[in-house]
């Protein structure tokens, strides 16, 4: 099981990593606001991720840490 | 196992970029280049005016502000003063290509022992989105509202271009961030350009092509595939000069 941890707070809403994920795994909370005022990112398929790390390579924040085989 | 986390050289400080910016991450590729080369504790950033100006919050080297365009000599002082230390500047295209193309050609030409990261955005971001000298021809603008007017405003500054055909310079690339393949390309750009500094080899330049979804009134999205379809056309990527390569060349 590959892990995903989101420093939500700090997220913009931009959603990078969802386009570039090539699983699916990610999502935008629309029901979720943050602290920024943002619906911040959250992992809504995270059985599926193969933990390429795309996600955390394209966010302009550095929200996103992966880890493989947890 | 942990693939991806946070480099040390970035502080964890949340960034004031807008959403979707991609100087994020360029500023996380020269974190990760500063973690992986070993050299946090020696590194001086000097940050720019412009969008990037508070970069000097964003990396834990230690980090000096520079008057509007003049980073590259201040760099030059503090590279002469501390010839140990790495030294690096971050600047933006208003700063470097504009007020600043002074500093940017003659540190080039003297070949001064720094690393200079360009950020290219093709506008003025931090002051709302005016023509920035390496705004595209018919770029609409909040200073060109019709498009930027060759015959009236000129053409872009191609700074790659116009610093290769200086003898000084040892090392010119013009990468981009807008995919996942591009990054790793950037990041490997920007460690040889940290690496030929370490070697003593002199003047290094990466320039990137970055996007600004604010003021170009676009989606993050669509902003990066813009960089793709207007901005890679007019500014080919690619290696400008890498004078260490053509000497082996010459040699062979």
């Amino acid at each position: 099981m590959n892990k995903l941890t989101f420093r939500t707070d700090n997220c913009k809403g931009c959603g990078l990593c969802v386009d570039v994920c090539p699983k699916k795994v990610l999502a935008l909370a629309e029901d979720v606001i943050n602290k920024k005022g943002h619906h911040p990112v959250t992992a809504v398929n995270p059985e599926a991720c193969i933990a390429c790390a795309f996600c955390a390579t394209m966010c302009p924040d550095c929200i996103i840490e992966v880890e493989k085989g947890v | 196992m942990v693939v991806f986390k946070k480099p040390h050289a970035l502080s964890d400080v949340p960034l004031h970029y807008c959403p979707g910016c991609t100087h994020g991450i360029v500023h996380r590729l020269v974190a990760e280049v500063i973690d992986e080369l070993g050299i946090e504790g020696k590194t001086i950033g000097i940050a720019p005016v412009g969008c990037s100006v508070m970069a000097y919050n964003y990396f834990e080297c230690d980090m000096i502000e520079a008057a509007h365009g003049r980073a590259p000599a201040v760099a030059t002082g503090v590279k002469r003063a501390n010839p140990d230390n790495i030294v690096f500047t971050y600047q933006g295209d208003g700063d470097l290509a504009s007020i600043g193309t002074a500093e940017t050609v003659h540190s080039a030409a003297r070949n001064e022992n720094i690393t200079v990261i360009f950020i290219n955005n093709a506008i003025y971001g931090m002051t709302g989105g005016q023509m920035a000298p390496t705004s595209l021809p018919g770029q609409v603008t909040q200073t060109s509202p019709y498009g930027r007017d060759v015959n009236l405003c000129g053409y872009p500054v191609k700074i790659c271009e116009m610093l290769a055909q200086l003898d000084g310079p040892e090392y010119l690339e013009r990468v981009t961030v807008n995919n996942v393949k591009q990054i790793k390309n950037a990041k490997r750009a920007i460690k040889k350009a940290f690496q030929n500094q370490i070697d003593g080899k002199g003047f290094s330049l990466i320039e990137v092509i970055s996007s600004c979804p604010t003021n170009w009134g676009m989606t993050p999205q669509a902003a990066l595939k813009w960089i793709d379809e207007k901005m890679i056309p007019y500014y080919p990527l690619g290696v400008y000069k890498d004078r260490s390569a053509e000497k082996k060349e010459d040699k062979q």
